[in-house]
């Protein structure tokens, strides 16, 4: 049959003539081609201390804003939980109080916020739930642990520090 | 013999034995690092600076892992393999001159622990001995992948020993001396004659054939069949562990020490160096010898990495393959290159 791309290759399959059952021009082919890479950048990253440079839209550990003053977005209204395909988000409402207006934006925040990190799939829907702009998967990566309840991240870990420390 | 000499004998013989083992540990080092470079990567590089405290820590966590004899291994001969693979591995450097004889006052010290007049008789012997503790070992594991791998290994080097062996036939022809002393100061200097001195020069052919068999001979890749992982698990260490295994390990790069001073010593001149009688001159009876020291082992130390860049560039042979290579190719070979020094030793007589 004809060919259609012309790319085809015939290959005979010669028996060795003498000087190539002695392997030797192969080995010492090769063996230039390693003292080649000898010489190379190693393309290591040693991670703890380098880190390999993220794209712009990477999707890594949560952070719950704050606004310019300082106050905490979220108002736990919990679509973020209920858009979460993983189901790793929980959250506790509470009613603000005469005083706490520095720290929470709205009438109404979470007084308890929980992702579990271990059933987190980092799709970032959570991201685009949010109605008030207050979750970004714009951390690092979750770092490694010893127990499963260290991964139940609270808002200890996951609130964005305060703007004036 | 004085006791001057049995002190400085005793002395050497410790250094020898020292030197080998730490040779032996930082070849470990080496070759992991040397792998990494080929392979654009970093290597080990955690235990102290650069890695250099990694063979401690390895040799460490094979002495405290656990000792595993299995219940159906015959219990001596499992202990004698590993110690047989040692014991053979570091004896084989007694007879290796490792330079010219200082001296110190009145004093003649000979570098080089005994001057047998069938050296390289006695190398051949302790070669040959080498693969007991790798076939005593793998036939008392009672395992069928030890057992295949101790049949590879016995083999192969008794298939690679015959090349070997007629290679060196070229050599002695040559030197018309079997002691090692007397082949390294025949290569006194780097040229004279109108020809260079060193035996490479005038068996090239010889070498080839001698480099391909100490391969073969050391278990290294690509002759590591023995320990082919992906065919026999892990060949005849398989059911080896801790410090016993370590022993297999070590014996492997204390072989490998021992064929590349055998290599420098037969071929590329031993001690020898181009304007050592120039530098002799003017350094004095003491220094002068020491730098010749210096010369062996950097020669020592390329053909250990030129072992290392042939592990990490070349696959392991299929075992018909390399009995063909050996049978077939480096026996008729190594026949043609003894006919060859033959006819050229008496045109040029």
């Amino acid at each position: 049959m004809e060919s259609l791309s012309n790319k085809k290759k015939l290959i005979e399959s010669k028996p060795l003539n003498l000087l190539e059952r002695a392997y030797l021009p192969a080995i010492f082919q090769g063996l230039s081609i390693t003292m080649k890479h000898f010489f190379k950048k190693p393309v290591t990253i040693s991670y703890p201390e380098e880190k390999r440079e993220f794209s712009e839209n990477f999707r890594g550990m949560h952070s719950l804003k704050r606004d310019e003053h300082g106050r905490e977005r979220c108002t736990a209204c919990g679509l973020c939980a209920l858009s979460c395909p993983a189901e790793a988000i929980t959250m506790i409402a509470s009613e603000r109080q005469k005083g706490e207006e520095h720290l929470y934006r709205e009438e109404k925040y979470a007084a308890v916020y929980e992702i579990n990190m271990l059933r987190c799939i980092f799709c970032g829907l959570c991201e685009e739930a949010c109605p008030k702009e207050a979750i970004y998967l714009d951390g690092d990566i979750v770092p490694s642990d010893y127990l499963r309840k260290d991964f139940i991240y609270g808002k200890d870990k996951l609130v964005e520090a305060p703007l004036n420390q | 013999m004085e006791l001057f000499d049995i002190i400085v004998k005793l002395v050497l013989i410790i250094v020898i034995f020292l030197l080998s083992l730490v040779i032996a540990m930082y070849s470990t080092y080496a070759e992991r690092k040397i792998a990494a470079f080929f392979q654009d990567r970093i290597g080990p590089n955690r235990a102290g600076p650069w890695g250099i405290l990694q063979p401690l820590a390895d040799g460490g966590k094979m002495f405290l892992k656990e000792e595993i004899i299995p219940t159906n291994a015959t219990g001596f001969l499992f202990i004698v393999g590993p110690s047989l693979a040692i014991f053979t591995a570091c004896i084989g450097s007694a007879v290796i001159p490792w330079g010219q004889q200082l001296t110190i006052g009145s004093h003649v010290i000979d570098l080089q622990v005994t001057d047998i007049n069938v050296g390289i008789l006695y190398i051949f012997g302790v070669v040959s001995l080498g693969v007991y503790g790798i076939m005593i070992g793998g036939w008392a594991s009672n395992n069928k992948y030890s057992l295949l791998g101790a049949i590879r290994a016995a083999s192969q080097n008794i298939s690679y020993e015959i090349s070997m062996g007629l290679s060196i036939i070229a050599l002695i022809m040559l030197t018309g001396t079997l002691s090692l002393r007397h082949i390294a100061e025949q290569q006194h200097g780097f040229w004279s004659h109108g020809w260079f001195t060193w035996n490479f020069f005038r068996q090239p052919l010889g070498f080839l054939i001698f480099i391909v068999c100490a391969f073969a001979e050391t278990n290294r890749s690509p002759f590591d069949l023995p320990e082919c992982e992906t065919e026999l698990v892990g060949g005849y260490h398989t059911e080896y562990s801790s410090m016993k295994l370590g022993f297999y390990l070590f014996s492997e790069y204390i072989n490998m020490f021992v064929s590349s001073a055998v290599m420098a010593t037969l071929y590329w001149g031993g001690y020898n160096y181009p304007g050592m009688d120039w530098i002799a001159a003017h350094t004095g009876t003491v220094v002068g010898p020491l730098i010749g020291v210096a010369v062996l082992f950097a020669k020592i130390f390329l053909f250990i990495f030129f072992f290392m860049w042939v592990r990490w560039t070349i696959p392991r042979f299929r075992y018909d393959q390399l009995m063909d290579l050996g049978w077939k190719l480096l026996i008729p070979l190594a026949i043609a290159n003894i006919v060859l020094t033959g006819i050229a030793g008496t045109i040029f007589k």
